[in-house]
């Protein structure tokens, strides 16, 4: 907890990490209240950050109002800690903190990101931040928040079954790729932000804290440590990641990790790479030490 | 070695953000000042306090003066600044009667009690070019100056037009008049302190309009007035002036004022049926800081469009109006993809590829 009258070294303007305390306080407040009843969506005052909305403003007032002098911060965005928006989001955090950043995931005390779950399980002494476009995963059936939150309220899901069936019925397939809506212990259906469907078994019983926080629609919600997590499926329909097929990462090797597809200018031929750069990078290092 | 997408971000941002402001710099004009902008831009300067709601002309002009002349990115600038800036108080009611105005029209009566007043308006004036503008004089512009405070025989009276009566005030004496539905509540909803809930009360579907983008409040009201809705407004009265804003002193307790800001206001008078009792007239309600009257129409239009029932267009549907007509979020979320979603994409490709692998079978 920061004192209220606390300021940033040598940016006297504005107060440590940027929003007031009070705004602080009352963002803590709601994140209780979202860790109180996993996968509701709490309506909160969203403030204006000097990041443009949608480029991360929810991930970032979570990461503001928790953030204090001996946290260590790790920000990716599509895996990556080398990323424009990643770049761009640290850049700030620290410009108004001055907290030390991290791109080792077994070192940060808090993850931001965008997009992804980093490879390496979190302990219970992280928590990942998740920025998030949608928080809303009944908005693909029902465009009115009045109405989804209902929906919510009633756990009336059926149209969002009818829409996975109708889905396989049209194309074979559950044809959702990113953003797969998700159960969170049994009562509310969630929209985990737009990870992979390869990071959903991550959020299931999870160690960590995973909070999730919408800037433009603002939404705050979370999934606590060791919550039941299970992606909406049918019995004879079954939820399947990506598929690699037995594709590895042409940098470390692995085959066990998120692979980023590259086109090769030159020859067009496809490439594979990691997405969580430091997983590939210790897995590299690992590789040459051997 | 192929296309390694956005990474060694931190010196690529750097090195834009240079360019970007070499771009600013590069002519060979002089320096534009605060002054210049607040004083002969100042329809910008109003719509920037206005979508970045935060009342303070020289920071606006900072800001349109840093967004090189893009109200969208000096709004926002604006509105960051502001966001920073602790809640200390309320002000008091703002009764709007109060107003010293500087232009007041009607155009629903030809004469109204206190008159029509035309005051600062391009309304009338033909839309040519004025190449007298093109060489920068400042001997010239005094000249100017001089001349026309000459000409204005009553400049010494404008100060003292008193309050004015409102139109809208002699229809109601009538009873013409049906009060909107939502409009006695208790409690001010603060949308910059809660999330919008819908319904929306009124005071929060005020608020949210009061900061909306003017071509977005635009756009709507003009879809219906021009066919996807019924409104047939009539402007009771636009008004433009300037209103004291009163605290309650912290020590004595009795109302107190800090300032005055200019705000433009207007009311719309619309057919109004409610079935089994007589046809009325209603009201649409539209303020905003500074002087903009487009965006204080489409507002008023907005506010008497979304309080009629059973119609069905997007402009009659609250949730509708108020979730998009924010400039600062609809901006910033339509230009997000511009970031990269290479792995969201890839997800979508793996079902696409899966699809047509099924489809084929």
């Amino acid at each position: 907890m920061n004192n209220a009258s606390e300021k940033i070294e040598g940016n006297n303007k504005y107060n440590f990490a940027f929003l007031d305390e009070n705004a602080k306080k009352e963002i803590r407040r709601r994140i209780l209240k979202a860790i109180a009843i996993p996968g509701y969506q709490v309506p909160f005052g969203s403030r204006e950050l000097p990041i443009a909305r949608g480029w991360g403003t929810g991930g970032l007032q979570i990461t503001l109002s928790i953030i204090g002098r001996n946290d260590i911060l790790k920000v990716i965005d599509q895996g990556c800690d080398d990323s424009v928006n990643a770049v761009n989001i640290r850049r700030f955090i620290k410009s108004v903190t001055g907290v030390e950043m991290t791109t080792d995931t077994e070192k940060a005390t808090l993850v931001q990101t965008r997009h992804r779950i980093p490879e390496k399980p979190l302990t219970k002494d992280q928590i990942i931040i998740f920025q998030v476009p949608f928080p809303e995963p009944l908005r693909t059936v029902e465009p009115s928040e009045a109405e989804t939150r209902r929906m919510h309220a009633e756990a009336d899901y059926s149209r969002m079954w009818l829409y996975l069936y109708e889905d396989i019925v049209k194309c074979g397939e559950i044809s959702i790729g990113a953003r797969y809506p998700v159960f969170v212990n049994n009562r509310y259906i969630m929209d985990p932000s737009p990870i992979p469907r390869w990071d959903i078994e991550k959020l299931n019983n999870s160690e960590c804290l995973n909070l999730f926080c919408a800037g433009r629609e603002k939404r705050i919600y979370a999934i606590p440590p060791y919550t039941a997590v299970k992606p909406l499926e049918f019995e004879d329909f079954r939820f399947r990641t990506e598929d690699f097929k037995g594709k590895k990462c042409e940098k470390c090797g692995s085959a066990d990790s998120y692979l980023d597809e590259t086109i090769d200018d030159s020859d067009g031929t496809r490439h594979y790479y990691c997405s969580d750069a430091d997983y590939c990078e210790k897995n590299s290092d690992n590789a040459v030490k051997k | 070695m192929g296309y390694i997408a956005v990474k060694g971000g931190k010196d690529a941002i750097e090195n834009a953000e240079k360019y970007l402001e070499f771009q600013r710099l590069k002519g060979a004009s002089d320096d534009l000042s605060i002054g210049q902008i607040k004083d002969q831009l100042y329809f910008a300067v109003d719509r920037i306090m206005s979508e970045g709601s935060l009342y303070a002309p020289e920071l606006a002009a900072l800001a349109f003066k840093q967004a090189a002349g893009d109200t969208l990115e000096a709004s926002f600038i604006l509105r960051a600044y502001r966001t920073t800036k602790p809640r200390v108080g309320y002000s008091l009611p703002c009764n709007t009667q109060k107003m010293k105005v500087i232009r007041r029209i009607s155009a629903a009566f030809k004469d109204i009690p206190g008159g029509q007043i035309l005051g600062p308006t391009s309304d009338y004036t033909l839309k040519l070019l004025d190449f007298g503008l093109e060489e920068a004089d400042n001997e010239k512009r005094k000249a100017e100056l001089e001349k026309l405070l000459g000409d204005i025989v009553n400049y010494k009276d404008y100060e003292d037009i008193g309050e004015l009566p409102r139109v809208i005030d002699m229809l109601r004496k009538e009873g013409l008049v049906i009060e909107n539905k939502r409009a006695k509540e208790g409690e001010i909803f603060d949308i910059t302190r809660e999330s919008n809930v819908f319904p929306a009360s009124r005071s929060a579907s005020l608020q949210t309009m009061a900061r909306g983008e003017t071509g977005g409040l635009l756009l709507l009201a003009y879809s219906n007035v021009r066919g996807y809705g019924d409104i047939h407004p009539a402007l009771g009265e636009l008004r433009v002036g300037y209103v004291p804003v009163m605290i309650t002193h912290p020590l004595t307790g009795e109302p107190y004022e800090i300032g005055k800001v200019k705000i433009t206001e207007a009311e719309i008078i619309a057919r109004f049926n409610v079935e089994g009792e007589k046809p009325k007239f209603s009201l649409g309600y539209g303020v905003c800081f500074g002087h903009n009257e487009v965006k204080a129409i489409s507002m008023a239009i907005l506010d008497r469009a979304m309080a009629a029932s059973g119609a069905k267009h997007a402009s009659n549907d609250q949730e509708f109006v108020l979730s998009h007509v924010d400039g600062i979020e609809s901006m910033g979320f339509t230009i997000h993809w511009k970031l990269p979603h290479y792995v969201t994409f890839l997800s979508d490709l793996d079902r696409l590829r899966k699809a047509q692998e099924v489809s084929k079978k």
